[in-house]
């Protein structure tokens, strides 16, 4: 497919690679102290982005006005990333540096992230370590008192700290301190349990936002200069997915209806250590960790169908395939080639454990090797959160695990300031589609929300102030009426359809639809077979769907509706993405385009750009839009870990 | 159906009969409503439980049960409920969203009623308004700092073992079981859980009274009860958090309190 009109500029700074970012710090304009006050920010989603950007603009003297959905800034759904977060500090004296993080980084990205933005995310990563020790994060430390490092996937280096198995749990409670100081100072105003449904445009520029407050029912609409997504990944179409119960893709979805690009929506990750389902009634999936494959070996037996206990399977009988196939990186290997790897191990009928969808992530060499305390100090939490959901013990039998939806490496198109094609709409963390590529290598999320939220934002979007002339609007504007007007009315459609299933119904039915046909690996057949799907789905759901209750009330079913109708929409741009984009790289792997052994074909000739889609009205196909990606520092190779 | 979807079908089935707090909102009286024989596998999530009976109750017409929750891994703190009278469950050491129905007898009859506390208003059936926590931290759970100009991580050594106290601390969720569990509804195990953290930090130290004076302000005037050392906190705290950061927590505050009053004597002193 051609692109439809001119190539995309992401206003990237050209020129030598290092000090590309200093040089477009020093070329923004600044806002004076005494005008930042007057600019006011919505700023949507209190995760490590959306919190970190509140409090560090609050800091500068804007106005702000932060919102989510959670009743609390504190559980954004970062809270639950566990292993760790890269930093270019090379105290380990291991041959780090921000080259080979940015190195590493485009590299796991399969060549489909841009230098610019990787290289400042590497820079920017060593003062996001200062920034959390000084906020109080309880980082490990050695006896010696200093931090401590671990090694994460796609690395040569130990890079990531960590603070037990709750990395998220501390940087989002030391951003949300942040955010929490700034509150109690009355410089943001927070309101949670508060939903965003719209973005109001006043003359091409992003201006305010509709939201509907989740106790009372009612749908109101703010008003600012500037408006900041953070509201993370949609991985939920999948419906069983590590995200949260919440996390949606509404107020990305809802941009992009209003102008935004939503860029790469194929690119999904689907995480190799995960626990496997156990069943029809299963909510969400549980992670393990990627940390534990420093430890752990992952195995399957080498004949099919083995249905020994793995105690009773000897060690030549055993395949550890990673291992074997993958020797220089081993159990860590990047997330997309785990993963696709324990497919291959199940599909070939070595799967173990009920249904035989699972593979084993074993400890005991590390047990044997370390000993159990030291095992229990790495990964105690881990270890008891899989007993207490699977009722089995991994300090004696080994962990199963299976890959599941975890993260979204697509999501609205930014340039290099971070803001989308919409002047005005800044777009931060996993929402925004700059940083991983085609994958997201372990450990790499937390660095990009705060990276963004601390150290990109504060500068460009004094930039967008300092350069843009904008009249002050206020919610009296036409725009405002019409948006507040328009989403009533949507609001008492959802619930006027009065039919027989349930919203969860249709999530799961969508969900799974994608899993088999968008999941690990995809086809033409079946990319077109789900394309003709899921309209029909999406019709039965407009026609059929029961939400009880009233709009004027906190009605969780009319929440979930909201969020169910947006997946319905958007899984059809993820899978046109995946048709269009007909190559395999990172995790998007497309059957068709593979070596015999099974490794992913990137097409370079035709596919280094950056998809970016423009809606075009309902029932119409988007419009592609394309960004060159330019490889000048790090040359594009086949992708290797062998 | 999918490959991961299908996933294994539990052999055992086992029924439960509820009694679940039904209020429509903060105005409504409320009461509780009985669901007998609610079918369910001892491998689901006793909120996977609710959702399979909300599904049912939905296919009936009826409004489902409004219950929070969202990361279902133990860590985002949502969920709360109360089962048997026991805030989280029965479980130590568990959020009532990592609670497995294996944790039951088939047969069983469990009585679920949202957190009760007067700082915790309920807002609808089991959902219960916690904002108030998030006051106390704003009164000045934090370190002053602003994002840039830090020094380097390593600048100031932190010895292991206060590091991992204060970690022991950290770890806190904020879902506010040890209230729901305190006949007197006190907070000062949260409370203390932040003072601990960062005390035990030399970034945490600086404000270290200060913080102390104005968290427990603003905790006693969110209507929060006091001590008396029950310790019932400790017993359901899903993090296990120890009720020795309340003894913390007091050092600190008295500590400031006789500050306060010398800075107070200092400003009449002068002039």
């Amino acid at each position: 497919m051609s692109a439809d009109g001119p190539l995309l500029d992401g206003r990237c700074p050209t020129g030598p690679i290092e000090t590309r970012w200093e040089r477009c710090k020093a070329e923004l304009k600044l806002v004076n102290p005494a005008n930042k006050r007057k600019y006011k920010v919505l700023v949507v989603g209190t995760g490590l982005a959306g919190a970190s950007a509140a409090a560090t603009l609050a800091e500068l003297g804007y106005q702000v006005h932060a919102f989510c959905f959670q009743d609390s800034p504190r559980r954004a759904h970062s809270i639950a990333a566990q292993g760790g977060i890269n930093a270019a500090k090379n105290y380990q004296n291991d041959g780090d540096s921000v080259w080979r993080l940015f190195h590493d980084t485009i590299k796991g990205g399969d060549f489909r992230a841009r230098e610019s933005n990787v290289h400042r995310l590497a820079e920017c990563s060593r003062n996001i370590i200062d920034q959390c020790v000084a906020q109080g994060v309880p980082f490990a430390r050695e006896y010696g008192g200093l931090l401590d490092n671990r090694s994460f996937g796609g690395s040569q280096v130990s890079r990531t700290f960590y603070a037990r198995g709750q990395t998220g749990q501390q940087l989002l409670i030391g951003a949300y301190q942040a955010l929490a100081r700034q509150i109690g100072l009355r410089r943001v105003k927070m309101s949670p349990r508060t939903e965003m449904l719209d973005v109001v445009v006043v003359n091409g520029v992003a201006r305010g936002i509709v939201v509907r407050d989740l106790v009372s029912g009612k749908v109101e609409t703010h008003a600012g200069d500037a408006v900041v997504l953070a509201t993370g990944g949609y991985g939920n179409v999948f419906f069983l997915s590590t995200n949260a119960k919440g996390c949606n893709v509404t107020a990305t979805w809802r941009a992009h209806k209003k102008g935004a690009f939503f860029a790469n929506p194929c690119y999904t990750q689907i995480h190799p250590t995960c626990i496997p389902v156990s069943g029809d009634h299963q909510s969400k999936l549980t992670l393990m960790s990627e940390s534990l494959r420093n430890d752990g070996r992952i195995w399957v037996p080498k004949t099919k169908g083995d249905a020994r206990g793995p105690d009773q399977i000897p060690e030549d009988e055993r395949d550890y395939y990673l291992e074997r196939r993958y020797p220089s990186y081993g159990n860590l290997a990047p997330r997309d080639i785990a993963s696709r790897s324990a497919k291959y191990a199940c599909d070939e009928g070595r799967g173990v454990g009920p249904g035989g969808l699972g593979v084993y992530l074993d400890f005991s060499d590390a047990i044997k090797r370390l000993s159990e305390p030291v095992i229990r100090e790495r990964y105690g939490n881990l270890f008891e959160m899989y007993e207490r959901i699977t009722g089995e013990n991994p300090y004696r039998v080994p962990m199963r695990i299976y890959p599941a939806v975890h993260y979204t490496m697509g999501g609205l198109w930014v340039d290099y300031h971070l803001m989308s094609n919409l002047p005005g709409l800044f777009v931060l963390g996993e929402a925004n589609f700059s940083d991983h590529g085609a994958n997201r290598l372990g450990a790499s999320a937390l660095m990009q929300g705060l990276a963004d939220g601390y150290f990109v934002i504060p500068y460009t979007l004094g930039h967008f102030f300092a350069s843009t002339k904008q009249e002050k609007v206020t919610t009296d504007h036409p725009e405002f009426k019409k948006a507040l007007a328009d989403t009533n009315a949507y609001v008492a459609r959802l619930l006027a359809v009065n039919g027989k299933r349930t919203v969860d119904s249709f999530h799961k039915e969508l969900g799974k639809l994608l899993w088999d046909k968008v999941g690990m690996a995809r086809d033409r057949a079946g990319l077109q077979e789900t394309l003709k799907r899921i309209p029909e789905l999406r019709e039965e759901f407009w026609k059929n769907v029961f939400v009880p209750g009233s709009g004027e009330a906190l009605n969780q079913s009319l929440e979930k509706a909201g969020r169910v109708a947006d997946f319905l929409e958007f899984a059809e741009l993820l899978a046109a993405d995946a048709l269009e984009r007909e190559e395999s790289c990172g995790g998007h792997f497309r059957t068709e385009y593979q070596t015999a052994d099974g490794e992913a074909v990137r097409n370079d000739e035709k596919f280094c750009y950056v998809a970016a889609w423009e809606w075009k009205g309902d029932g119409k196909p988007a419009a592609l839009h394309q960004e060159a990606l330019n490889y000048e520092f790090v040359h594009l190779a086949t992708r290797s870990y062998k | 159906m999918s490959a991961q979807q299908s996933g294994h079908q539990g052999h055992s089935t086992m029924k439960v009969t509820l009694h679940v707090w039904r209020q429509k909102d903060a105005r409504d009286p409320g009461r509780m409503v009985g669901y007998p024989n609610v079918e369910c596998s001892p491998d689901m999530s006793f909120l996977e439980m609710l959702d399979v009976l909300n599904e049912r109750l939905m296919e009936k017409g009826e409004e489902p049960i409004a219950f929070d929750s969202d990361c279902r891994e133990g860590i985002c703190g949502a969920c709360s409920l109360t089962v048997n009278g026991i805030p989280h469950g029965p479980r130590k050491g568990t959020t009532v969203c990592q609670l497995h129905m294996r944790s039951f007898e088939d047969g069983a009859e469990l009585f679920i009623e949202p957190w009760r506390a007067k700082a915790f208003p309920v807002l609808r059936d089991l959902v219960v308004d916690r904002s108030a926590f998030d006051r106390i931290i704003e009164a000045g759970g934090f370190v002053s700092v602003r994002a840039g100009g830090c020094p380097d991580g390593n600048a100031i050594p932190v010895p292991k073992e206060e590091a991992d106290q204060a970690m022991d601390a950290a770890a806190c969720i904020g879902c506010g079981a040890c209230v729901a569990a305190c006949p007197n509804a006190a907070a000062m195990l949260f409370v203390g859980a932040k003072i601990s953290h960062l005390r035990h930090l030399p970034q945490g130290q600086a404000e270290q009274k200060r913080r102390a004076q104005a968290m427990v302000d603003q905790m006693d005037s969110e209507g929060f009860g006091n001590c008396s050392n029950y310790l019932e906190c400790e017993a359901v705290c899903p993090k296990e958090i120890s009720v020795k950061v309340i003894a913390e927590m007091n050092r600190d505050y008295l500590s400031a309190s006789l500050t306060r009053e010398e800075q107070k004597n200092d400003g009449g002193g002068a002039g």
